[in-house]
């Protein structure tokens, strides 16, 4: 194989990478959405506080003198999934419960202020600068002719992977199997009528919220470890892509979600390769503007029928 | 009933404490190549006792203090201004005392008080250009710092490749913020509410991302120094004439050097394009176009039925709210004499929208007032000025859940028809 | 002689595998009445939507004075002057009647920035214009002294009213009618019953008109439209359609 294909499945690989993190964040925007229609801006910080959480029980358990890495991340997966849910859960209550049923714009500016409060928190808790972790999980499989190009599949990013499937199915089975699954379709077709047939929606929407937040704190677990950094600031980017991912594949839809992550993911990892890296950022959200423009409903949503 | 009330409020006081446990309790610290946890000090335990007990005791007590605060009277600033007719004789009368204690007053106090008022009268000229936007025709625009920005560099840049005065740049970077805001709005106006504020956000970093790295041209991070002062019918306030022909403001009027003389002159300017700014905004109001916005935030499919454009109708908003913004960059540029993208992150954006929020959406009189809050604030309480984006955010919270009208509500003024 | 102003031709609109709407075909002449009548859920709303622009139809054609408007923007087709009202009445509740008013008349008025800013000559005479027309118009309804109000705070029958007024204010050639009698009372129907014949004969425009009160409808009507399941069952004049069978088996079910 020529270098330049080698190269190139480098990058789908990088891409696939981060993409599914991406598609785990941007489940939690599009659950949201889907249910009452509002873009939680403070996801973002949730997946950040997810991130931090980890550093500080590996951190803690390592100090500790635990050295079984297993159990290490299972804890660490354990502690920043509740932790992240209760963040995720207590911003709903505070902050967009109360403003149920008002004007669209009124929640959303609540949304961002909750978002620069969260960041300010976490970097008053914690200070601004970059916090760094040794990498847990070296080592991976590599093919392709040494002389020419080696491609690396590390077994950070096969977990990454791993991690993402299987959440994505047991999400899946839930939404589609369960009673509260089912109650939280039931209110994204329509949450006033699912009101009046006795179902408790605020629980529901706390669900929604819950769920979003947990499965951005595994995404902030996978990521914190991939790149052994974390800072205060990282889940406003990370959330801004993420809903771009969301709006990709179509606001609202789960599986849209994925694939608007695994591709933009992609197409990041490809403008990084072959461009400055800084302009990774321009190139996605370019693509966002461009989706908008030409299918505002995304690659796998439902176009929208004005009701008149 | 009082039990469910007290497990309520342990419920919450337990949610305080996981919540803080694992962000304040414990503070991640890197010890030289390895990552340590360490526990909080006994004062910094203190405080989340505290703040634990808050919670606990509020949510115990929130019947009775609501109770307490719906007794309160709601801080009513638009009533104590007189009100018709009244208003009317002296709306003139007020406003002639108003500008002409403006220009009178930066000669009595120091320096320092001037630069901050010129600050000031920035934030509010960006305020009243988002409120615009975001008041009047019911945009939200995240990304208003990027035309802020272009703004001030084009001024920077027109100046520094073409020599170009600032008061020729001065309409030319609104027009240039305009465009701008043209090109974005277009094809982004189209969509529903939510997606334009992100969208907007996007756009906000795109231009800060180019800018920074588009080092050929605007110098990436190190930004443009050296911007030239804006001159007094071509009188430079420098200490020498820089010019061959160029004359200095205290030659010309045979008085000796002063620092302030600049200081003051930038503070009249920015005065000067205040009220400019406020001018347009109140014929607006009572324009066709003004009329327009209220009504497509009122019911857009209503607007549509009756043969309004709604994308030209809020692209206007979009495009003028662009050009003020512009405005205010290139004075900000002359201002400072350098600039650098550092000036236009996101949170710059986010400032200004709470300014608009605090001092009540549509109004023009909130937006000024809370523009004096939010730069003079910041000002006075410099030792808590970490908490001051942290305050922020709460209080973007805060108003929208209580008072989401904002500090002084809007009043709209309405067309009467004379019989 | 009367022309045809109004000619819609196999008209059908689907949602996903829905068909909504099934080869309508509407007619509508100079100074005309026409209705369309229909149990709830035939499409009568859908047709509505599909002729003034808020939806694409996904067949058929829609001349409007010769031209095909089908595919126009919503915007545009009431720029051509055929205007719409709606079932749940959409008014502008905040602004005042007379702004109501002037908004409707936006694209009449002199929207230039600048003259708006300097006030200028044309400025000022157009904005009269629209005050006198708004006035004119109000008086027709007789809203006169309610101009000054807010619109929202206006009784149930008035605001109706007041949107009638408002698309008249537009100067169109032809008013569609969404249910103009619901929520009425008999006396406020009968007034709505004198205010549409007026617009046909003293004003000379057209009414396609939707609507269950069925003294309304026949006592106007030039002609009347039936769907059902939006498919067209049967058209003529109010004396053809009580009399027929499968209209009656559509309303009251089969014997």
């Amino acid at each position: 194989m020529t270098e330049t294909l080698l190269y190139l499945i480098q990058q789908l690989i990088n891409g696939l990478t981060i993409g599914s993190t991406y598609a785990l964040i941007a489940i939690g925007y599009t659950m949201v959405y889907g249910i009452i229609g509002m873009i939680n801006f403070a996801h973002g910080e949730i997946y950040m506080i997810g991130s931090y959480v980890t550093f500080i029980v590996i951190a803690g358990l390592v100090s500790m003198g635990m050295v079984s890495l297993p159990i290490i991340l299972v804890v660490a997966l354990i502690v920043a999934v509740v932790i992240a849910s209760t963040y995720g859960w207590t911003v709903e209550r505070v902050a967009y419960r109360p403003l149920r049923g008002s004007n669209r714009l009124i929640p959303l500016i609540s949304a961002i202020g909750m978002s620069i409060f969260l960041q300010n928190y976490v970097v008053l808790a914690q200070g601004s600068r970059d916090v760094a972790l040794p990498p847990q999980i070296s080592g991976g499989w590599t093919f392709g002719d040494p002389a020419v190009f080696e491609v690396s599949f590390s077994y950070m990013q096969a977990l990454i992977w791993i991690a993402t499937f299987v959440t994505m199915v047991a999400l899946t089975l839930f939404i589609s199997r369960s009673r509260m699954g089912r109650a939280c379709r039931a209110c994204s077709e329509d949450l006033g009528m699912t009101n009046l047939l006795g179902i408790d929606t605020n629980r529901t929407i706390a669900l929604t919220f819950i769920i979003g937040a947990a499965l951005a704190a595994v995404a902030g677990l996978l990521l914190g470890l991939y790149y052994g950094v974390v800072n205060p600031f990282v889940g406003f980017i990370a959330g801004l892509k993420a809903f771009t991912a969301a709006v990709l594949g179509g606001i609202g839809s789960i599986p849209g979600a994925v694939l608007g992550g695994l591709i933009l993911g992609v197409t990041e990892a490809l403008t990084s390769a072959y461009f400055p890296s800084e302009y990774k950022d321009v190139v996605s959200f370019s693509l966002l503007v461009l989706i908008l423009l030409f299918r505002p409903s995304g690659l796998l949503g439902k176009p929208e029928v004005e009701k008149v | 009933m009082q039990n469910n009330k007290f497990m309520s409020a342990l419920f919450a006081a337990g949610i305080t404490f996981v919540l803080a446990c694992l962000m304040i309790g414990v503070k991640l610290d890197t010890e030289s190549t390895t990552l340590a946890v360490r526990g909080a000090t006994a004062e910094q335990w203190t405080w989340i006792g505290l703040g634990i007990t808050l919670v606990f005791l509020s949510q115990l007590f929130s019947n009775q203090i609501d109770a307490f605060f719906g007794k309160l009277p709601k801080p009513k600033v638009g009533s104590l201004l007189p009100t018709g007719d009244k208003m009317t004789t002296l709306k003139p009368w007020l406003l002639a005392a108003l500008i002409v204690g403006m220009v009178i007053w930066p000669f009595m106090v120091s320096r320092g008080a001037v630069d901050l008022a010129t600050l000031t009268l920035i934030y509010i000229m960006l305020g009243l250009g988002l409120n615009i936007v975001v008041g009047l025709a019911g945009l939200l625009d995240l990304g208003f710092v990027a035309f802020y920005a272009v703004g001030a560099y084009t001024y920077a840049l027109l100046s520094m490749y073409f020599g170009l005065s600032f008061w020729v740049c001065l309409p030319l970077a609104a027009a240039f913020a305009a465009l701008f805001g043209f090109v974005l709005g277009f094809p982004v106006l189209r969509l529903r509410g939510d997606y334009l504020a992100i969208v907007t956000l996007g756009f906000g970093e795109i231009i800060r991302i180019l800018l920074n790295n588009w080092t050929a041209v605007t110098g990436g991070p190190n930004g443009i120094s050296g911007i030239a002062k804006p001159t007094l019918f071509g009188l430079e306030f420098t200490r020498r004439a820089k010019g061959e022909d160029a004359q200095t403001f205290h030659d010309f009027f045979g008085i000796s050097y002063s620092s302030s003389y600049k200081v003051i002159f930038l503070y009249l300017i920015a005065v000067l394009l205040v009220i400019f700014v406020i001018y347009l905004i109140n014929r607006l109001m009572r324009m066709p176009i003004g009329r327009a916005w209220e009504a497509l935030r009122e019911d857009e499919i209503a607007c549509r039925s009756l043969g309004l454009n709604r994308t030209a109708i809020k692209l206007s908003a979009f495009t003028i709210g662009a050009s003020t913004a512009g405005f205010a960059g290139s004075f900000f540029a002359a201002r400072q004499g350098f600039i650098s993208p550092e000036s236009f992150i996101f949170i710059e954006s986010a400032i200004i929208l709470a300014i608009v929020v605090l001092g009540g959406m549509g109004s023009q009189v909130g937006v000024i007032l809370a523009a004096i809050i939010m730069t003079i604030l910041p000002e006075l309480a410099r030792e808590f000025s970490e908490y001051r984006m942290l305050m922020f955010g709460l209080l973007m919270v805060i108003m929208m859940r209580w008072r989401p009208e904002g500090l002084v509500p809007m009043k709209r003024p309405h067309l009467e028809l004379k019989q | 002689m009367s022309q045809l102003l109004l000619d819609v031709n196999g008209l059908t609109m689907r949602f996903g595998g829905l068909v909504a709407v099934n080869k309508v075909n509407l007619k509508v002449k100079n100074r005309q009445i026409v209705s369309i009548i229909g149990p709830n859920g035939a499409g009568k709303t859908t047709v509505f939507n599909c002729l003034s622009g808020f939806y694409i139809p996904s067949e058929g054609s829609v001349m409007f004075n010769g031209k095909e408007v089908a595919g126009l923007k919503d915007f545009q087709i009431s720029r051509q002057g055929l205007v719409r009202t709606f079932q749940h009445v959409r008014l502008f509740s905040k602004m005042t009647v007379i702004e109501n008013m002037l908004v409707a008349q936006h694209r009449h008025l002199n929207t230039n920035l600048m003259a708006g800013l300097l006030k200028t000559s044309s400025y000022r005479r157009l904005e009269q214009e629209a005050m006198d027309r708004a006035a004119h118009w109000l008086e027709e309804v007789d809203l006169l002294e309610f101009a000054n109000r807010e619109a929202g705070n206006l009784a149930y029958g008035q605001q109706r009213r007041l949107e009638i007024a408002r698309c008249m204010v537009t100067q169109p050639e032809l008013l569609l009618l969404d249910e103009p009698a619901a929520g009425l009372n008999p006396n406020e129907t009968k007034e709505l019953d004198e205010l549409i014949v007026r617009l046909r004969d003293e004003h000379e425009i057209s009414v396609l008109l939707i609507e269950h009160d069925m003294g309304l409808v026949m006592g106007i009507s030039d002609h009347i439209y039936v769907i059902a399941q939006g498919t067209p069952l049967a058209d003529g004049t109010a004396e053809d359609i009580k009399n027929n069978p499968d209209v009656i088996k559509a309303y009251l079910g089969e014997e």
